[in-house]
């Protein structure tokens, strides 16, 4: 399904590239919202809440590109994907950006013809098992029965682990997360896989969260981010540099709360009048009106906020910000200069 | 020998016996029970296992529904509540039970459009289905209601649905002035009248866009278990003509007609409904040019529909094929043409034997709904498995969502059967 999926999508896109190419920017502003690809319910990352209001990690990105491009975070209309259908989407034209906590690999940034515009979260392949397995360590899984999600890299992740490390398992092959939770507390599998993210978002659900535990060894690299269509480069630029704006954001500590004032009056950091538009002319170098980094960071709240709000230690999901700290911190967010 | 007699025989009975209440072992509940339950060892054992396997389900089951918790705010809550004693968290239902009907973008001031068009369903329906009971000229209500309910859950000017009644009221008209020459200059006669009047109705409403408009609400909108009703409503309403149509073509002589209905039903028969879907959603939007928004919905009925119509044509080519030959011969030697012959004698006769299969296919139809989930359209499914299971706040709760699910589709599909086996009993016409 993945590989006739990826076939199809290439052919098609390799011949639209031509026509798709034209400029989203103009699109966007003429149609006056922004259709922003997300998932369809990922705890933390992107859902519906009980009013209908999407919320979530990826949509607070939707939100703040919304909000640099056409000054109002709300104009934004979330047209939920699948794994199946997101790069379809994207390539077909459906969306302008794909905001779906999809992996950047390099087949799917040049063979499917899309720019991956940065990674808004560092994510891992972990390994979640009941304490009463009395396993330590990913190595020690020879022979268990895993439960895995089809159609994602984890997959091929998984197989190249157990490969290298020379030990057998017996995959049990899932659709959906919440498949994976029943088949996995029914004992179905010795262990499930997925993103570290997605494992402690699940182990919060549990009813005795503490007899389960999340082994050390993340057997993978999940660089997540948006991404766009290859091609139209100053769109690329747009939605690269509102993320990287956020990033840099809360390094500057200009958050949703202080905005507003640090963006009325220059202040003595040129970085940040630069950035929120008080000196220089950023924005016109990428068509957008000066205070658009003000807007998106208005919207929801630099990086920091955004992280801590939806899937901070705070909230039931409780991920701690480990490698999405910033680099200053010891993590691996580094924006590139405002300048 | 008379007095030996009255030796030999001291006592006769001259009174009957007064009738006395049947031994307690032979009668009531207590007979019925060793007949039915406890008949013989074998019939004893079965009983014993299968009372205890209701006592297993059940002592799972009741407490389940009886210490079900309904107000709560998120599963943790609920948890709290309940300290491990089994029940249900039904609260889930309580907090999101307007977003599994009516899908989570329905602007909720609206509600009512949906239910009212829900509920004049019924009046809609009932002329067509218990037509011995309702007068005929109720029918106009069934032809109106496609175009109410249109405006009622879409919303709009009332211009579009209006002029869309006129096209058909006027192709109709044309139609049925032509088809007593023939019914090839009826039918495009009526195609011909109905474009036309579309044509000029387009002018009006663009003239007036705000006519009497409700809120418009978008395709994209719709959700929850009023998306299911609605293609299942819409697709098997659409797929039974449809479904005629290629039965008759398929029996056709004409090869080009024969030849096109017989690699149309094969091919969709060979095909997955989800790949369907996938086309609809995925490859379709290929094919179009980019900024053009081609209705998902009107995607997805399109493609349910043909899926439905080749199942309904099998079905009904099963009908046709069991009538008699005599039949066709007995309605060619009245002088009746095809189409007559077709209407008046072998449709009705076919389709009544046909009944049990259209049900059929009709109920698993509308299961079928549910597959739209996977092409991220949230029908109720769609809505379990995305938005509510990704909640922090209900992420963990399974058995109550899906079994609400299933409690929706189990009336609706149980109603349509008994509907059927009712529709049977009143045409049963056979020898017995």
């Amino acid at each position: 399904m993945k590989k006739s999926v990826f076939l199809g999508a290439l052919t098609v896109s390799s011949l639209l590239a031509g026509a798709a190419a034209a400029a989203t920017l103009d699109d966007v502003k003429a149609r006056g919202t922004l259709n922003c690809g997300v998932v369809t319910g990922l705890a933390g990352f992107g859902a519906p809440d009980a009013n209908g209001r999407w919320e979530g990690f990826d949509v607070s990105y939707c939100r703040a590109v919304a909000a640099a491009v056409l000054g109002d975070p709300e104009a934004v209309e979330f047209i939920p994907t699948t794994g199946k259908t997101r790069f379809t989407a994207l390539a077909s034209g459906e969306i302008d950006v794909l905001a779906r906590n999809t992996t950047w690999t390099f087949s799917r940034d040049t063979d499917l013809k899309f720019d991956f515009i940065g990674v808004n979260y560092y994510d891992g392949q972990g390994f979640l098992v009941p304490k009463g397995l009395g396993v330590t360590s990913a190595k020690d899984l020879d022979g268990a029965t895993v439960c895995i999600q089809t159609g994602t890299t984890t997959e091929l992740n998984l197989a190249d682990f157990f490969r290298a490390n020379n030990i057998s398992y017996e995959p049990v092959p899932i659709e959906t997360n919440a498949e994976a939770i029943q088949q996995y507390l029914a004992g179905a599998c010795d262990t499930y896989t997925t993103d570290a993210s997605g494992l402690a978002a699940t182990r919060a659900t549990f009813e005795a969260p503490g007899d389960h535990v999340v082994l050390p060894e993340i057997i993978s690299k999940e660089p997540l981010g948006p991404l766009v269509r290859h091609g139209d480069n100053e769109w690329g630029d747009i939605a690269r540099w509102t993320l990287n704006a956020l990033i840099t954001a809360e390094e500057l500590g200009i958050t949703s709360a202080n905005v507003a004032d640090m963006a009325g009056t220059p202040g003595t950091n040129p970085e940040i009048n630069r950035l929120l538009g008080t000196e220089g002319e950023l924005g016109a170098m990428i068509g957008l009106e000066s205070d658009w980094a003000k807007n998106a960071i208005a919207a929801s709240g630099n990086y920091g906020e955004i992280f801590e709000k939806n899937i901070g230690e705070n909230t039931p999901i409780g991920i701690a910000r480990g490698l999405n700290a910033q680099w200053t911190n010891g993590g691996l967010l580094y924006a590139p200069p405002f300048r | 020998m008379s007095d030996m007699h009255s030796h030999s025989v001291g006592f006769v009975r001259d009174s009957v016996i007064p009738p006395a209440p049947p031994p307690a072992l032979e009668s009531g509940i207590v007979k019925w029970m060793r007949t039915n339950l406890f008949a013989g060892w074998s019939n004893t054992l079965l009983t014993l296992v299968a009372l205890y396997a209701l006592y297993l389900v059940l002592s799972v089951l009741v407490p389940w529904i009886t210490n079900g918790v309904w107000n709560a705010s998120n599963i943790r809550e609920c948890r709290e509540i309940m300290q491990g004693s089994g029940g249900g968290c039904f609260a889930v239902i309580a907090d999101r039970w307007q977003q599994l009907i009516f899908g989570f973008q329905y602007p909720e001031e609206s509600y009512w459009r949906p239910s009212l068009a829900f509920i004049l369903l019924f009046i809609a329906v009932a002329p067509l289905l218990f037509s011995k009971i309702f007068p005929r000229n109720l029918l106009i209500l069934t032809a109106v209601y496609p175009f109410l309910a249109f405006y009622l859950i879409w919303g709009g000017s009332i211009l579009i649905p209006i002029m869309a009644m006129v096209g058909f009221g006027a192709g109709y008209l044309v139609y049925s002035k032509l088809v007593t020459n023939s019914f090839a200059a009826g039918f495009f006669g009526g195609v011909a009248a109905a474009v036309v009047v579309w044509y000029l109705g387009g002018f009006i409403t663009g003239a007036m866009p705000g006519f009497l408009a409700l809120e418009p609400v978008a395709s994209r909108d719709m959700g929850g278990f009023m998306l299911n009703m609605i293609l299942g409503v819409i697709c098997v309403s659409l797929s039974l003509p449809f479904g005629i149509l290629l039965a008759l073509g398929r029996q056709s002589d004409l090869p080009v007609v024969k030849g096109i209905c017989v690699v149309f039903i094969e091919f969709v028969r060979g095909v997955p409904l989800i790949t369907l879907l996938f086309v609809a959603n995925v490859v379709l939007a290929y094919f179009l040019p980019p900024g053009t928004s081609f209705d998902l919905i009107l995607r997805v009925i399109i493609m349910i529909t043909l899926f439905a119509s080749a199942y309904i044509a099998e079905v009904i080519r099963g009908g046709l094929a069991a009538l008699p030959k005599g039949q066709y011969e007995a309605a060619n030697s009245l002088g009746l043409d095809y189409t007559q012959s077709m209407r008046l004698i072998i449709l009705p006769q076919a389709l009544k034997i046909s009944i049990p299969g259209i049900v059929n296919v009709a109920v698993g139809l509308f299961k079928d709904t549910t597959l739209v989930s996977v092409i991220s359209m949230f029908d109720i499914v769609g809505l379990i498995r995305g938005p509510i299971l990704a909640s922090t706040d209900w992420n963990g709760v399974y058995w109550e969502l899906f079994g609400f699910a299933a409690l929706l589709f189990f009336i609706v599909c149980y109603g349509i059967s008994q509907y059927s086996q009712w529709l049977e009993r009143q045409l049963a016409t056979d020898h017995r």
